[in-house]
């Protein structure tokens, strides 16, 4: 399952990314395998969303979010 | 400033660690370059225990020393390169003890480069209170450096910091953050040999990044490039390789050393503020309520400051021109250089209040939302949400604000965004709209509560925005893609705006507004009293003769107003006279006449020059008796052949039109030159605001009218 696919308070793992270019960035902003993600809210306007990771709040864009690969 | 040893600090975005270069500094501080790149360099200077001075820069923000932007590959550069004049002794490493696993991902990187360093934990109190509680001394331990926990917010571990600086070795003592041969071995021993270096960490940066570093020729980039081939040196995969090596290490290192007890109450308040300012119905709302209460505010608070400053330069003029000898030094002086330096001055209180509330946003986490919110919209129109805190500091200058969308990863995101970033109104057209709207527009109240002038200045803010919006729509689909945009992006949990730093903040943009436009106007002022007082010698020689003649005459009527008729005689005569009739007749449709000309002509290289021009031409103009401001002058101004005033609504109105969409800043044309790196965009930006601002003006005028 895609995080981009969870709705406002759900959560869940991150397992594996889709793209590799994309997850030395979101690694480095603390989104790892192994990690809890939580989505908080979305924007005003469906998107970007922001999600809560590592103990603190991140936002992307969908598309982005659709290369976390979570269970 | 003499030194003795030089500190960088380095760490994460929202950290505080500008707070904390401001605390160690204080006013002991200045803004330079760094050699060949545009990023600002801040440098301060601090006082150790010992009496040692020591230089400290101020890197900007990154999470990692592989850029994502422009801005953030400055700190690798400093920071790897030992030849670069910037290369620290000591490198300051401050952390978000709040948030530390994340933040020691960049301390492991640097920490690898072999510099001494001290790691500062920022925030300690706030960690407190949020249940976590670390053990500073099992960290220092474990990491091999000093570890100091200080608060920047409440200035505490300030002095013991200092203290850690000064004990600092020369040689760094800190432990591998990760075995970083292992991803690479020969490619990383192979660059080693060739840049007779023993530090595998920089060797491999150098493989990732040499592309970016200027300290290596042609022939380097292709060994390196040859060296990449050759052991299928794969930059992506040995980043995510390097950064799970990395997070795995610091997993050991932080193990026991931090204790979460109230992990879940942490974001409560954010949360709940969250929940209203990023609303659906109300974010919006919001939005635009705190950007009206801000030029609403820039109006009506800075109404006493401003007269105040007017009535103070009215009064110097008054009294310099009874006291002073009378001579062309005086009248130089008083006409030229004050008028012009009391131009610049007025503007003061707007520009303070301005960036006090740019400050208060971005400093409580409010901009970073703004960003969120506005992201899908900005994207529709070929932005990013990230094209919003360039666009909104355009509001102030466009020329840091065109610097800052180097924060911007997509390279079309980019562009877009500088070439529209002038488009919004600085605040060197605020002046120019002021004295207009002050000229024609009544100072009335609607409903009570809303200034009619702050309404009609809104309203100029808002048709740039608008402007600038739809030359981006246009633009996006001119403009190839070079690759896909990023929008990841950290949203800071709400804080107290640090009022110390909204201080600094007025007064830093306040300053170097003064110092740079005031360099540029007081130089204006003084060639275009120049111009406007000599004219060719037999035209000036003509017009003496024919007042002296009529002097002698002693024709009552004529003689009362001889003064003023021979000073606008000699002005529409002298050489600024003749420029601005020359190009009179392209300007007559847009309704203004051959004064305002030279006022064009001199706001071409900056357009805050405008008032200057106003008041050097009218203090000509009304010969030496009149003393009065430059809007009760231009409010008095006839057209000598309608006799009806110059100023009306529909000249005023065409006028502020021209000046919201012209690019009249040299400046700004220099710094687009710089950030693009070529000639093609600043002079495309050039040729379609000006005919954007030509066409604007003709049809408001002719509509007006």
């Amino acid at each position: 399952m895609k995080l981009s696919q969870l709705n406002p308070g759900e959560r869940g793992t991150i397992v594996a990314f889709t793209d590799l270019e994309m997850s030395v960035k979101l690694m480095e902003m603390g989104c790892l395998p192994g990690e809890v993600v939580e989505v908080e809210r979305f924007a005003p306007l469906g998107d970007p969303i922001a999600i809560r990771v590592a103990g603190y709040q991140l936002c992307l864009r969908k598309n982005e979010a659709s290369v976390i690969i979570i269970q | 400033m003499a030194k003795d040893l030089k500190i960088a600090l380095v760490g994460n975005p929202n950290t505080g660690k500008s707070t904390l270069f401001n605390l160690l500094t204080g006013l002991n501080q200045k803004i330079g370059n760094f050699p060949g790149i545009t990023v600002d360099k801040k440098v301060g200077y601090c006082k150790l225990a010992d009496g040692k001075v020591a230089e400290i820069i101020d890197l900007p923000g990154t999470y990692s020393l592989y850029p994502k932007s422009k801005d953030e590959s400055i700190v690798f550069q400093v920071l790897a390169d030992k030849t670069n004049s910037s290369y620290p002794d000591v490198i300051v490493l401050v952390a978000d003890a709040t948030n530390l696993r994340r933040n020691l991902l960049l301390y492991s990187q640097v920490a690898d480069l072999d510099v001494p360093m001290v790691l500062a934990l920022n925030m300690t109190d706030m960690a407190k209170k949020e249940g976590i509680d670390i053990n500073v001394n099992m960290l220092a331990e474990r990491l091999g450096i000093q570890v100091v926990a200080i608060s920047a917010r409440s200035k505490t571990g300030l002095k013991e910091l200092k203290q850690a600086i000064e004990n600092t070795t020369k040689i760094a003592t800190q432990a591998k953050g990760a075995d970083i041969l292992a991803l690479a071995p020969e490619a990383i021993q192979e660059v080693k040999a060739r840049l007779k270096t023993d530090n595998d960490y920089y060797a491999m940066q150098v493989l990732h990044q040499h592309q970016h570093l200027d300290i290596f020729d042609q022939e380097a980039h292709a060994a390196f490039e040859k060296i990449k081939k050759a052991h299928d040196f794969e930059t992506s995969k040995l980043q995510a390789a390097e950064t799970i090596a990395r997070y795995r290490h610091l997993g050991t290192v932080l193990s026991g050393v931090i204790e979460d007890t109230g992990a879940a109450k942490k974001f409560a308040f954010s949360d709940k503020i969250d929940a209203i300012l990023t609303n659906k119905f109300w974010g919006f709302l919001i939005f635009i309520g705190i950007l009206f209460f801000i030029f609403n505010s820039i109006f009506s608070w800075s109404t006493y400051p401003m007269e105040m400053i007017e009535a103070g330069f009215m009064k110097l003029t008054e009294l310099g021109h009874s006291y002073l000898p009378e001579g062309i030094l005086t009248n130089l002086f008083l006409d030229g250089v004050l008028a012009g330096l009391g131009g610049v001055i007025v503007f003061i209180p707007q520009i303070a209040i301005l960036f006090a509330f740019i400050s208060i946003l971005e400093d409580t986490g409010y901009m970073a939302r703004v960003t969120f919110m506005m992201d899908k919209i900005m994207r529709k129109f070929g932005l990013s949400g990230k094209s919003v805190v360039p666009m909104i500091g355009s509001l102030a200058c466009a020329v840091p604000s065109i610097m800052s969308a180097r924060n911007i990863e997509s390279w079309k995101d980019r562009i877009i965004t500088i070439m529209v970033a002038p488009l919004v109104s600085c605040s060197a057209r605020l002046p120019v709209y002021t004295l207009l709207i002050g000229l024609v527009v009544p100072e009335k109240m609607v409903w009570g509560f809303i200034n009619l002038q702050g309404l009609t200045l809104m309203g100029m803010y808002l048709i740039s925005i608008v402007a600038a919006v739809l030359v981006a729509f246009v633009m996006k689909f001119i403009i190839k893609a070079k690759e896909k945009s990023y929008f990841i992006m950290e949203l800071p949990v709400y804080r107290m705006p640090r009022w110390g730093n909204v201080l600094y903040t007025m007064y830093e943009k306040s300053k170097t507004f003064v110092f740079e436009a005031g360099k540029v106007i007081i130089a204006i002022s003084i060639i275009l009293w120049v111009l406007a007082s000599y004219g060719p010698s037999d035209r000036f020689a003509r017009i003496d003769k024919k007042y002296d003649l009529i002097e002698a005459k002693k024709d009552s009527v004529q003689i009362s107003t001889l003064e003023r008729d021979k000073a606008a005689e000699k002005l529409e005569h002298s050489y600024a006279g003749l420029l601005g009739q020359t190009i009179e007749p392209v300007i007559k449709p847009l309704g203004f006449d051959w004064k305002i000309g030279i006022a064009l002509i001199t706001s071409f290289a900056a357009r805050e020059a405008f008032v200057g021009t106003m008041a050097t031409i009218y203090s000509v103009d009304g010969g030496d008796e009149a003393v009065g401001t430059i809007r009760d002058k231009m409010r008095a101004a006839v057209n000598p052949d309608t006799g009806l005033p110059v100023f009306t609504f529909a000249t005023a109105f065409s006028l502020m039109l021209f000046y919201a969409f012209a690019m009249q800043c040299m400046s700004t044309v220099a710094v687009v030159f710089r950030e693009t790196k070529s000639w093609k965009w600043p002079l495309i930006q050039l040729s379609y605001m000006t005919a954007m601002a030509y066409v604007a003006s003709l049809i408001a005028y002719q509509l007006l009218k």
